[in-house]
């Protein structure tokens, strides 16, 4: 059961960075390699600004900015010096490696008694004793799905119009006398943003910083997109969203089963590689690109 | 007005490959005149379109439309005064949006792309006339993903996507090639509507002789890189298919194929 629990806290957890993913991954067609730097920044900042006594509410939106101005920075080197988009992010990622120590101040940052957004005077107050057990994911739950009606609905808007345009045609995005780098850019900031926030409320979960927590993101991410978008490809009444924070879940969930089966943990980012392989092979979106993108396509519709 | 002066594009400068596209090349395009650009490949015809619209950079020369220079104007800035459509109808549409939020997307070029709602049902009714004379049938099919339509339905649309907000000139590259002959036909009686209504200055590059003949009130024909025949007003309306096709057969002959 605490296994079961544990799959749902991270798969919902890991699931917005997953949204994130899915900006850059599925709409922008652009590999973003940040995210293994921005992951773990957003939990660096956030151990450090509850260890100072910061509330922890305050920690996310101060994260997701962090997070959106790295994707902005992405963006610039992407945009404007010509780099190309997978060297740009792992630049960035590089680069972030040694902010995050900064920012973090050492490798390892515990926040044991501290306030978090799972656990303070208001969440005590308002969740009753007998779902204390549950209480960790309801919060997480409720973040995520707030996080994807809000990213659907941005979807819908015209500025997410341009967005959906740029991956899709930024040919058109030109003809419409719309700058598609700066498009690009307003991508990459929320995905980075996301990705942070994800970073945030994961370490509040495990109530630490360790600057080894963002290797791997972007397989992850990657991997819970992929499931998202090509297995449950068939299962039509679900928004595409919705697909990618059900991959999320999945994946977490292949993890842990694996780790179960009696592989030692620090197997784990082999696991997590060695699963994301088995994906690719078998989801077929290696260079299906072009045969891909309709199928996306008819998806987004609904 | 649209002039090009003296423009001069090398490709590959300063090596073996080293290929003159355009040395000194001018045209002057009036208000109001609708160009048909005929050639050879190879000939510039694409790359003057390219120039126009910024999308490739040139060695030399000045580009000015109406008095004011924009060599050095970004290639989206170029786009908010140019409507175009390209040979390639998955060019003008975006495939994996409905023709509802392809259209939208167009209906709000030259306004902000903000917060506000990306589709207004208000709106629906109006797009649906615009898409009734083209008998397609496609103003039924308001929430089909335009990548599912065929060419000659999204060159369609891509055509009045490309005039629905005022536009002041019209850029055709061979939008007509990638189509079947009825559905071309279709394609040219809408084009040739759309400019009169909307008195939009145009330029259409077409491989198509009786296009070029039967539309437009300017015809040019280019080969390498230089204009060699122009006509306008009733010299123009004068000109023959055959005769443009022996001038066509002459220059083609000389360049050995």
């Amino acid at each position: 059961m605490a296994l079961v629990l544990s799959v749902f806290e991270q798969g919902m957890i890991y699931a917005i960075m997953a949204l994130g993913m899915y900006i850059t991954y599925k709409i922008l067609d652009f590999p973003d390699m940040t995210v293994d730097g921005s992951f773990p920044m957003g939990a660096a900042i956030t151990a450090i600004l509850i260890s100072r006594g910061m509330n922890p509410f305050i920690a996310l939106p101060v994260c997701f900015m962090a997070g959106a101005l790295v994707g902005v920075l992405t963006g610039l080197i992407h945009v404007k010096l010509r780099v190309r988009d997978l060297l740009s992010g792992i630049i960035m990622m590089t680069a972030l490696y040694s902010v995050n120590l900064t920012i973090a101040g050492r490798a390892n940052v515990p926040i044991y008694n501290r306030q978090t957004i799972f656990d303070n005077e208001f969440m005590n107050k308002i969740i009753p004793e007998a779902l204390n057990p549950y209480k960790t994911l309801l919060v997480v739950t409720i973040i995520t799905l707030v996080t994807k009606l809000l990213l659907d609905a941005y979807m819908a808007t015209k500025s997410g119009f341009l967005l959906r345009a740029v991956g899709d045609n930024d040919t058109l995005v030109t003809s419409l006398g719309v700058d598609k780098g700066l498009v690009k850019i307003i991508g990459l900031a929320i995905a980075n943003g996301l990705v942070a926030l994800s970073g945030s409320i994961f370490a509040q979960q495990q109530r630490f910083f360790d600057i080894s927590i963002g290797t791997g993101t972007a397989v992850i991410g990657l991997a819970s997109v992929i499931i998202g978008t090509s297995l449950l490809k068939k299962v039509n009444f679900l928004k595409i969203t919705t697909s990618v924070v059900i991959g999320s879940l999945i994946y977490k969930a292949c993890v842990a089963l694996a780790v179960r089966m009696g592989l030692p943990s620090s197997y784990l980012k082999f696991i997590t590689a060695a699963l994301f392989l088995l994906i690719l092979v078998f989801g077929m979106d290696r260079n299906t690109k072009a045969k891909a993108k309709p199928q996306a396509a008819d998806r987004s519709q609904l | 007005m649209i002039e090009l002066k003296n423009i001069s594009k090398y490709y590959n400068p300063g090596s073996v490959n080293e290929l003159c596209l355009f040395d000194k090349f001018s045209l002057t395009v009036n208000d109001g005149e609708f160009v048909s650009v005929v050639g050879s490949n190879g000939s510039g015809k694409t790359s003057m379109l390219n120039i126009i619209c910024g999308s490739i950079p040139i060695d030399s020369g000045n580009i000015i439309v109406n008095g004011t220079d924009i060599t050095l104007k970004k290639d989206y800035l170029r786009h908010r005064r140019i409507g175009r459509v390209f040979q390639d109808p998955s060019k003008g549409t975006c495939p994996s949006m409905n023709i509802l939020e392809n259209m939208s997307i167009a209906d709000n070029k030259g306004k902000p792309f903000d917060l506000g709602r990306g589709t207004n049902k208000a709106k629906v009714a109006y797009y649906q006339e615009l898409l009734r004379p083209l008998n397609l049938g496609l103003e039924d099919k308001m929430y089909t993903q335009v990548g599912s339509l065929s060419g000659g339905q999204r060159q369609a649309l891509s055509l009045l996507m490309s005039t629905m907000t005022p536009v002041e000139f019209l850029i055709l590259d061979e939008h007509t090639a990638a189509l079947d002959p009825k559905t071309a036909e279709i394609i040219m009686q809408l084009t040739g509507k759309i400019v009169k209504e909307k008195k939009l200055t145009t330029i259409m590059v077409t491989h198509n002789l009786r296009y070029a003949v039967e539309y437009g009130n300017r015809l040019v024909m280019m080969h390498e890189g230089t204009v060699i025949m122009d006509k306008s007003g009733s010299d123009k309306k004068a000109v023959e298919t055959e005769e443009i096709m022996a001038i066509f057969n002459k220059i083609s002959v000389e360049c050995g194929n």
